[in-house]
Order: structure tokens, then sequence, then C-alpha cells
């Protein structure tokens, strides 16, 4: 097994180049641990904490640009404001160790589909920065990142540089399932994201299906019946509710039933609208 | 490959380290410092516990080559010589180490908590310990020792 130590991105990039076959690793929480249970023995690790600017995020063009070796606990503490969906959910991760060390780049590489990172990614309509020595950058839609379970649009030889989310204008809120409060990987999650200024609101499932996805039918139907003036009608959450749940198309495992799966997405997206909502109710009378 | 870091203070490296080895590997199997515990390799139990530069993260998840240059700070670098660190010192006193096992790990990441909050609240406590399984004392005296260290590093 090979070390990559890259210093810099383009020192990063001409290693990906030159061995496609290399591992990235950043804060090490899932790769280090397929290692340790030699689940995968990768011909080469390619260290990416030495390049210091993947550490940093900024605003830039109006969208928060978070770089792939940002952790958890940088996201909780720093990016509540612009970035709630995914601050909270950046909360929710593991412990503060984990959080400490493991990243949203990570959770995207990863590509598992109980990635916490990724339904707030989907509702906040983010974008994921690729690149490639050979090709340069390419700006990929969350929404077109997932490609199967723990399976990305990435390219063997592209890293992934940073994540680009537009700043909160509504109300985000995201909702997990789990057997205990502390270090559980989702049972099921939910991601919702109000954008007043366009009249829509995103939504964002986890460990519902192979991949991360948004429940294309919930949001239109809000697009179409929701009234931003007035409150939310049950009927109205509920049947909101009803087509997350039809989104969902989720697998019996060891942390729960595709039953209860469905179920649970459809009360979780019920809740956040309603929470979110209210919150939205509260700003425009204040 | 050879890796040269700074544990507790002291410049250390080790030689033919396997590239897919941890950091907890290497402290304990080639620096001799026992002290983080190996029992999950997954990051679920904190017990391998440590500072890398100053930030508590468990041990057992960092490739060996990633701490080339930086600082570690162990459970055996919290003590001054014979003086145990007050969190070690109410550990001990408050009957919070059973079998011991989960120990080191919960005294490094309690010692953070104080470091960043010197008096946390007990939901405060909760959370910052909720990486670190212990299934000898139910917690209860575990906390009880976090609340007196803090009380004591408070009147210090």
């Amino acid at each position: 097994m090979d070390f990559l130590r890259p210093t810099t991105w383009e020192e990063a990039l001409a290693a990906k180049a030159d061995q496609p076959e290399s591992v990235p690793i950043q804060g090490g929480t899932d790769v280090m641990v397929e290692i340790n249970f030699d689940v995968r023995r990768p011909p080469a690790l390619l260290d990416l904490n030495q390049v210091a600017e993947l550490r940093e995020w900024s605003m830039t063009g109006g969208l928060c640009r978070v770089g792939a070796g940002v952790p958890y606990a940088v996201v909780v503490d720093e990016l509540g404001g612009p970035l709630p969906g995914l601050a909270q959910a950046s909360r929710t991760v593991g412990s503060p160790q984990i959080r400490n060390r493991g990243t949203v780049g990570g959770n995207l590489g990863a590509a598992s589909p109980a990635g916490d990172s990724h339904p707030p990614l989907l509702a906040a309509g983010a974008a994921v920065e690729v690149e490639s020595r050979e090709r340069g950058v390419r700006m990929i839609p969350a929404a077109e990142f997932y490609r199967g379970v723990k399976r990305s649009a990435l390219e063997p030889d592209e890293l992934i540089r940073a994540v680009h989310v537009p700043p909160a204008t509504g109300p985000q809120y995201f909702s997990k399932v789990g057997t205990r409060n502390a270090m559980v990987i989702a049972v099921c999650s939910f991601a919702i994201a109000l954008h007043p200024g366009e009249r829509r609101v995103g939504t964002g499932l986890g460990s519902a299906a192979p991949t991360p996805r948004r429940a294309l039918e919930a949001e239109e139907l809000l697009a179409a019946e929701l009234d931003w003036e007035a409150p939310l009608t049950p009927a109205l959450a509920r049947r909101f509710g009803e087509l997350c749940a039809r989104a969902a198309a989720p697998i019996d495992d060891v942390r729960g039933t595709a039953a209860y799966r469905v179920h649970a997405i459809g009360v979780l997206a019920r809740r956040t609208l309603a929470w979110a909502w209210n919150d939205h109710l509260e700003k425009r009378a204040a | 490959m050879r890796v040269s870091f700074v544990v507790n203070g002291r410049e250390e490296s080790a030689d033919d380290v396997w590239e897919g080895e941890s950091l907890l590997y290497v402290l304990r199997e080639r620096l001799g410092l026992p002290g983080s515990k190996n029992a999950c390799e997954q990051g679920e139990c904190g017990s391998c516990t440590v500072y890398l530069d100053g930030v508590p993260v468990c041990a057992c998840l960092v490739a060996a080559g990633q701490v080339e240059g930086r600082r570690v700070r162990t459970v055996e670098g919290l003590a001054e010589g014979d003086r145990l660190d007050p969190v070690q010192e109410a550990f001990v006193e408050c009957g919070a180490v059973q079998c011991g096992f989960c120990t080191p790990g919960l005294i490094v990441q309690a010692h953070d908590l104080l470091e960043r909050r010197p008096r946390p609240s007990d939901a405060e406590i909760r959370e910052a310990l909720a990486g670190n399984l212990c299934r000898c004392t139910g917690y209860e005296k575990i906390l009880d020792a976090v609340r007196l260290a803090a009380s004591r590093k408070e009147a210090r």
C-alpha cells in the first residue's frame, strides 16, 4: 500500500490522476473502519489533510462554499446561520470525536444512502465542485451526484474540492430516526428547506432509498397548492407527508424494516414542514 | 514508512509503519503507550480518544501517516509527573473507574470538555461523552466525576 501526502491541491489532483485507484482519506471515519476490519485494502491512500485550502469555507458569488475538508464540528459552530439544515444534520453525526474529524466532503465521497449531510444538501439545492487534472472543474448538482449505494458521479481521476450551498432564505429543518439520541446511523432521515422568494420547498430523504433523493412530487404539490400568506392546512401537510413517503424506496435491513421507514418518512416530512411553516409565519408576523 | 510526530511533548518516530495502520496501533504497539484502549476500531466506543493538535479524536480512525509532523496528547500526557489531572483525580475519588477500560478515553474527552466549558450543564456533559461507551458503571459516577472535576478546576 502507498501513502500519498500531497501538500497542495495541484499535487493532490496529480496524485489522483496518476493513481486513480488511490482512496482519498480526509477524517478517516469511514475509510479507516474499512481498513481496520479488512473490508478493503486499497492500493494507496491519498491523504488530503495537508491541503490546507480544503479546510476553509467562504461566501463566494452569493453561495456558501464549504471546502471538502471542513469537519462537521466547524459546520455546527460556524455555519448554523447560512446553512441551518446542514448544521442541524452535522450535529447528529456520530460523537464529538467523529464530528471533529468527519467531513461533508468525505460523506459525499462515501455516498452512503445513510450519510447525514445528503438530505440537507438536496433540500437546499447544493452543487458539488469536483476537479480532475485532465478535464478541470465540474459542478455536479447534488440531485445528480448520487448514483447508487455508495456510488457517485465522481470519476476515478476526480477529487471533491468543495460543496456550494445557497445560504438559507427561509427556515430549514433536519430530522432523523435512530434507536438512541447519540451515535446512530439513521434508520431514516428527512430534510426540508423553504425558499420563500421562489415560493418553493426543497426536500431530501436519507436512508430511505438506494441513494439520497428528493421527493419531487411532494415538492410539486407544495409549489402548486401552498398559500405562503396563510397557515398550513392539516390536509395539505398530510398529503405532503404521503407523497414524501411515496418517494421512499427502502429495504428491510438491520436498522429497520422498509415498511417502518416509509411510515417514518411520512411522519418526519409532515412534522418538519409544520416546524418550518411555523417559523415562516412567525417571521412574517414579526 | 517512517512516521515522526510529537507525543506528550516529546519527539517520537516509528519505523516500518504499515501504510494502513492506525495512530492507535502506533501508540500502543510501537511507542509503548497502552493508555489509549483498543476496543471497537470503528469509532463507536471512544476508548482510544486522544488529542490530535488539541482536538479530541478516535485514534483508531486516524491513519498513522496523517500524524506526520503533528502533536498528539494521550491520557498518559495529562498528569504532570505523579500529580494527576483534576479529571483523573475525580474519576478515582468518585468511583467512576470500574474495569477501567473506557476510563482513558472518557478522561481525555472530559478533559477537553472542561477546557472549553469550565461549568458544563448535565446536558452538555452527556452530549460531550455520548461517544464514550462504558459497560460497567452506568455513567452516573462518571457524571459525578466530571461535575467534581469542574468544581475543583473552578476553585483553583
